[in-house]
């Protein structure tokens, strides 16, 4: 994000150098620069002045909308056990229903790329899961396997696979037809086809997947606490706001949100750690 | 040299080869690829419209052999049952006298794309093939990627990744690759059609000078008059579909060829007949 406009204060630069003095059109291009590079921060600061003086002069109720100082205000009034407490309960469901559905996706999509019969007889199934609300089959759930973290992980799992399960099946299906016959022509055994072309080729499609997968995960965990849970930050937002706690109902939200967001970011380190190729190329 | 090791003479009895390239017409009677009545439907139902038919085409040992056509008329096709990857519907392919049933081990394929792997290095795709049908590589199979990759003036990328790489370059990657398995029967599907004219030139006389030092029998498909004239001995032309053959015509121009062949009369006199051919399909099939 910083780097981006940087090329455009180039362009502009030799502009201005045009009648000023070397030095002080570089002083310029530095201001430039720095500006391009904090304007995001700068927008978003900003904002939240923008916010706080709305709610300070327009005497906004609280439970109406609460101040950016007030939401702060009611986040270091809980206790960092307390949300250590919550934080892990909802990860614990998250991360949990995040791997039993890679766990799953990806042979399942294996499965349907090499067999014709399952693709046929499955992936209806698949698409019937799919769109069926979560929401309003958590709670069945709840009814049908107990309050514990099975359940929740469940409906985690529900909510994340069939991202990934189009992703890895897209990426198999898209390498090219070449070194399928490539594959042909050498008589490789079908398995090595698999795993030396079809699913690298994948990796890029499959990691869109699980940047899509890891921040639906956040809200299958959120979606179980809501049906049923004592811990976790869904359940703190649900129970403070029902106590009109607002500023801590938004505490709740804002600290989930940048967890989701951390997560996000992970799924892309962990591809640019491990498979540096498949990212776009950098211009 | 130690290059030459890379090629092991391929054991195939009763074949007498000569390495002198101006007499490469003085081969054996006998056809090394021999196609009979060959015809392919894709469609499986009866009377299905033929995408190629009656192709008749003996190609000798070492022989460079190019086919010319409309897009369309059918040569990835009659490429692939030369591959053993397509069993022709008609007729039947066979392989110095032995019907070509599956993909056999001494053919090498070369792409339009490069097709390399992205994740893997330039050496490593290299012996791709190798790791692919194996599972392993030995260190001799090593020591071989090296020297063909010297050979064609690679080595210094050998532990490039593929996108680092020219098209050209990416192109002779794609050629190494499939001259691994020192294959007896190189196919080439529209193999420099993706790089510039430049660069077309330069390879196609790189791979004249491999096929010369190590000799291979090599069908060349290419949408390129001038390029077919200028590498191979024979030129196969087709018609639009269903592709049939419209001409099988002698180069009989001296090798090595040169860029300044292009220039000679014989040569304009086969790229005219050739053209001829493909513009007005009627005057003369
Ligand atoms: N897998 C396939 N299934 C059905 N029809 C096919 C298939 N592959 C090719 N064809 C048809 O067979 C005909 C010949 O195709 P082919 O790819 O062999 O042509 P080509 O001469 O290589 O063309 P180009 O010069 O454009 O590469 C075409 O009309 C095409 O529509
Ligand atoms: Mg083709």
């Amino acid at each position: 994000m910083n780097h981006t406009p940087a090329p455009k204060a180039a362009l502009h630069a030799p502009q201005q150098s045009h009648n000023s003095k070397t030095t002080a059109s570089g002083v310029k291009q530095w201001f430039k620069k720095q500006g391009y590079r904090f304007a995001p921060w700068l927008f978003f600061i900003s904002l939240l002045i923008l916010w706080e003086s709305i709610c300070r002069l327009g005497h906004v109720p609280t439970y109406i909308l609460p101040s950016p100082s007030s939401i702060i205000n009611a986040f270091f009034n809980v206790s960092f056990s307390r949300w250590m407490v919550h934080l892990w309960a909802t990860l614990r469901v998250a991360l949990l229903g995040f791997i039993v559905s890679i766990l799953i996706s990806i042979p399942l999509s294996i499965a349907l790329i090499r067999s014709e019969l399952l693709n046929r007889t499955i992936y209806p199934v698949l698409v019937v899961i799919q769109s069926t609300p979560v929401v309003a089959v958590a709670p069945l759930i709840i009814v049908l396997m107990g309050t514990g973290d099975a359940s929740r992980v469940l409906i985690t799992c529900l909510i994340t696979f069939f991202p990934l399960v189009v992703s890895t099946t897209t990426g198999m299906l898209e390498t090219p037809q070449e070194l399928i016959e490539l594959s042909q022509s050498l008589r490789a055994p079908r398995y090595r086809e698999t795993w030396q072309i079809r699913i690298p080729y994948a990796i890029p499609h499959i990691f869109s997947g699980l940047r899509v997968s890891i921040t639906l995960a956040i809200i299958g965990a959120v979606v179980a606490e809501f049906v049923a849970a004592e811990q976790g930050l869904g359940y703190f937002i649900q129970f403070s706001t029902s106590f009109f706690k607002i500023p801590q109902a938004f505490a709740g939200l804002v600290f989930l949100s940048a967890i989701s967001l951390l997560l996000f970011k992970s799924v892309h380190w962990i591809q640019a750690w491990l498979f540096p190729w498949s990212l776009p190329k950098k211009k | 040299m130690n290059v030459m090791n890379a090629f092991s003479t391929p054991s195939i009895e009763n074949v007498a080869h000569n390495d002198d390239q101006a007499t490469q017409k003085e081969t054996t009677p006998n056809a090394y690829v021999r196609m009979e009545d060959v015809g392919h439907c894709y469609d499986p139902t009866p009377d299905g419209p033929m995408a190629v038919q009656h192709i008749n085409l003996d190609i000798y040992r070492h022989e460079f052999v190019a086919v010319v056509g409309p897009s369309g008329c059918g040569k990835s096709t009659l490429l692939r049952m030369v591959a053993g990857l397509l069993i022709p519907s008609h007729g039947e392919v066979s392989v110095f006298n032995k019907p070509v049933t599956e993909p056999r081990d001494d053919v090498g394929i070369v792409f339009q794309k490069p097709n390399l792997l992205p994740w893997l290095t330039v050496k490593k795709n290299v012996l791709f093939p190798l790791k692919h049908k194996y599972g392993h590589v030995s260190l001799e199979d090593k020591k071989r990627a090296d020297e063909l990759l010297t050979m064609t003036g690679l080595a210094s990328f050998a532990d490039k990744m593929p996108d680092e790489l020219s098209g050209g370059m990416q192109q002779r990657v794609g050629i190494v690759r499939a001259l691994l398995l020192n294959p007896d029967i190189l196919l080439m599907d529209e193999p420099f059609s993706a790089l510039d004219a430049l660069t077309r030139e330069q390879i196609g006389f790189d791979l004249l000078d491999i096929w010369r030092d190590h000799p291979k029998t090599v069908l060349f498909i290419t949408h390129s008059i001038s390029e077919a004239v200028l590498l191979a001995d024979r030129i196969l032309v087709m018609s639009k579909r269903p592709g049939t053959v419209l001409d099988l015509i002698d180069v009989n121009l001296p090798r090595p060829r040169t860029a300044k062949d292009m220039n000679s009369t014989r040569f304009c006199e086969l790229t005219e007949t050739i053209r001829g051919h493909i513009y007005e399909p009627h005057s003369r099939a």
